[in-house]
């Protein structure tokens, strides 16, 4: 019989891989805006499992909402990501740290 | 009546001030000198009503200013026995000095801003005697020095001039400021800026005392009384606040004679008569008065002796006058001192104006070693000089006589404290007097003409508008000492106005044994004040005209005196060697150390230093790579997470 645990756990599974991903990744952009979006699924099932589980409706209405702002928001980062590529001629991680003092 | 008086020369100094190029010259001097004469004409009138109509002295507010915290502001008018002999002789001396101006001042770029200065001046003073409460009397106080800062600075293209108006502002501010300590000293304890009410409670206010240092209490009425006398020395020019003076000699003639002689500085005189009941509760600071006074009054006669610039002999001579007046308040003849003052102001105008006659004259050569023999070319004004001259010394008969006679012989009855020392410095002054005016007659009118040629082919006598007002300020000059002496010292004029103890009223044992001006004269031959004049003639008429070489000689014989003389004490020496290069580098020590080290340096550009060197080391954390950020969230997440867990 599959429970909540199980759900959790594979949330947490998700969440982690993702966050591996944004630590590990140091070639390319695109990866990192994925490992966001997996990290948004992740608190979604999270969501989904605890509506479920207490019988109600609100954590799943939410979940709609944390997808339509997750799809708005990677289309802007993708978007920056075009103008980012055309400026620098590339999306190496590591080569963006302008940033740096 | 009473507000027409001031406003006049007010009215008539802003028309010539602000509209002079509309009104041009004649017409700037018609309005002012309209504005004077009315203003005269009335104070003429106001003396008769209360002089001899008997008429009751007027005291009232004509418009509040403000009220704040019980202290009302107020101008008002005081006008008792006091107040209109001063008004009279206030516009009077101006009138005259206005007529004069228009000769002398004639061919001057400035001529309608003179005019409207010495109006504005007028009616300043006129605010300044016809007050009837502190406020207003230091605004006539402060509005006279402000005139006269304009006018010693009239032509401000001299550096000289600049520099002797800043000196005088300077020092009047030092008087100023212990004057303000002393109205407010008055503030604090009556809670009142109005005369008749701060005289009501003068025995209330002798009994306080102010610990000035810890543990040592002075009498109010001391304190207050010398503070008050330490802005009459700034604008009575009195040692060591005297400096001022003969620099202000830059001006132009006719204001030297109507400031600087006749009526501004006799408002610190003025002012201690004026606030004399307060001054009659404390010996100690008549004391002081009196030896600032007989200090000023032989000491500055000394400088005049070696003077050689004609307007400056005449300049020392009126800070000499000055330490004659300062003593007769000292020694609270009143009286005298403001019938001295009286006579001082025809007289010295008059001795200005003639200088000034003979300046215009030499073509604006004020080196008297320059002139001599001059009075077949100047008639009228070497006799109206000598005639001035004649009462400055107190020669018998004219108007100085009196007035000095009868202040010399009140401080040998007085028995106060410094009164011997200041006996005989004012006896001693008698002779320096006579000396050294009859030095300036001789050496300009007499003896052998010592200008070049160019000067002497265009030697003329001054035109009416100058020797019109030298002959009617030789008329009081010579006969204002006869029908006055009485009254004014002994006929109780003052009455009411002027108030002495009892006790130490020296006039009234004088007046017990006076029958009359004309056995005044004779008394005085018992006196040793005459013979000391005589003296002085006498000498000064040896030395200068029948062995002219003997002066030269004396000098060599006492070089350092002379030279103590030639510096004028030193006392210029200290304010600008100690006094100003001390406030200087006081200040400097002050910039670089106050501002530059600590403001500048340690708060303002430390403070960005602080932040360049902090973030210095802050921004090596500051990698720029996406991951490093992202892992400090989640740490810091992680860290708040764990918190929240663990710890509640």
């Amino acid at each position: 019989m599959i429970g909540l645990p199980h759900f959790l756990v594979l949330a947490g599974v998700l969440f982690s891989i993702a966050v591996a991903g944004i630590f590990l990744n140091r070639k390319n952009l695109i990866v990192l805006l994925m490992c966001i979006e997996l990290m948004l699924l992740a608190v979604n099932f999270n969501f989904v499992a605890f509506s479920r589980f207490f019988g109600d409706l609100d954590g799943q209405i939410f979940v709609f909402f944390i997808l339509t702002v997750a799809a708005a928001e990677s289309a802007i980062g993708l978007a920056i990501l075009v103008v980012l590529f055309r400026e620098r001629r590339g999306i190496d991680v590591e080569s963006l740290n302008r940033l740096r003092g | 009546m009473y507000i027409a008086v001031v406003l006049a020369p007010l009215i008539a100094s802003i028309l010539a001030g602000l509209l002079g190029r509309v009104i041009g010259r004649v017409g700037a001097h018609s309005v002012t000198i309209l504005g004077v004469a009315v203003s005269f004409v009335l104070s003429a009138l106001i003396f008769k009503g209360q002089a001899f109509d008997g008429q009751p002295p007027f005291n009232g507010a004509v418009y509040t200013w403000l009220v704040s915290d019980g202290i009302t502001m107020q101008i008002g008018f005081l006008i008792d026995h006091l107040t209109t002999l001063m008004m009279v002789v206030v516009t009077f001396v101006s009138l005259m000095v206005h007529i004069y101006t228009i000769g002398y001042m004639h061919d001057d770029p400035g001529y309608q801003r003179f005019f409207a200065y010495i109006s504005l001046f007028t009616f300043a003073m006129l605010m300044l005697v016809m007050s009837n409460n502190f406020l207003q009397l230091f605004f006539g106080w402060e509005a006279v020095g402000l005139v006269s800062y304009l006018l010693i600075g009239f032509w401000y293209t001299r550096p000289t001039a600049i520099f002797a108006n800043m000196k005088a502002f300077l020092v009047n501010r030092v008087g100023d400021f212990g004057f303000v300590l002393g109205i407010a000293g008055i503030v604090y304890l009556t809670g009142s800026l109005d005369y008749q009410t701060v005289f009501g409670m003068k025995q209330a206010m002798a009994q306080h005392s102010f610990a000035l240092f810890e543990g040592q209490p002075f009498n109010a009425m001391t304190v207050i009384c010398i503070c008050l006398f330490i802005g009459a020395m700034g604008k009575s020019a009195q040692v060591p606040l005297h400096v001022w003076l003969p620099d202000s000699m830059e001006g132009p003639t006719p204001i030297s004679a109507l400031i600087h002689a006749a009526t501004m500085v006799t408002a610190g005189i003025f002012m201690v008569a004026r606030m004399s009941p307060l001054f009659e509760l404390s010996d100690t600071a008549r004391s002081f008065v009196l030896i600032i006074g007989a200090t000023t009054a032989l000491f500055m006669g000394f400088l005049g002796i070696v003077n050689n610039d004609i307007k400056r002999v005449v300049a020392y001579s009126t800070l000499s006058q000055l330490g004659y007046m300062t003593v007769a308040l000292g020694v609270s003849a009143y009286g005298a001192g403001i019938f001295h003052l009286m006579t001082h102001a025809f007289f010295k105008a008059l001795l200005f104006l003639a200088a000034g006659s003979v300046i215009m004259a030499m073509h604006h050569e004020q080196d008297m070693r320059q002139m001599g023999g001059l009075r077949k070319y100047l008639p009228i004004t070497y006799a109206t000089s000598l005639i001035g001259s004649l009462a400055l010394i107190g020669f018998p008969g004219f108007s100085g006589f009196f007035s000095k006679d009868a202040l010399i012989e009140a401080v040998g009855e007085s028995h106060l404290n410094g009164a011997g020392y200041a006996y005989f410095c004012v006896l001693a002054g008698v002779f320096v007097t006579a000396l050294y005016s009859f030095r300036m007659i001789f050496m300009t009118f007499h003896g052998p003409e010592r200008m070049d040629q160019h000067t002497r082919e265009h030697l003329h006598e001054s035109p009416w508008v100058v020797t019109v007002p030298l002959i009617l300020l030789a008329i009081p000059s010579v006969l204002i000492g006869w029908v006055t002496v009485g009254p004014l010292l002994f006929g109780g004029y003052f009455d009411g106005a002027i108030v002495v103890a009892p006790e130490h009223d020296v006039l009234k044992e004088m007046g017990a044994n006076f029958e009359g001006p004309v056995q005044f004269i004779l008394e005085a031959f018992r006196a040793p004040a005459l013979y000391l004049a005589a003296a002085g003639v006498l000498s000064a008429y040896v030395l200068y005209l029948v062995k002219p070489e003997m002066p030269a000689k004396i000098r060599a014989r006492v070089e350092p005196l002379y030279r103590v003389l030639d510096n004028k004490y030193g006392f210029d020496w200290f304010n600008e060697h100690v006094i100003a290069a001390g406030s200087r580098s006081l200040g400097k020590l002050f910039w670089t150390i106050g501002d530059e080290t600590l403001i500048d340096g340690a708060l303002v550009n430390g403070s960005a230093r602080a932040v360049e060197w902090t973030s210095a080391l802050v921004r090596h954390v500051q990698s720029g790579y996406l991951y490093h950020y992202a892992f400090a969230m989640i740490m810091g997440l992680a860290a708040l997470l764990a918190y929240l867990l663990f710890h509640t």
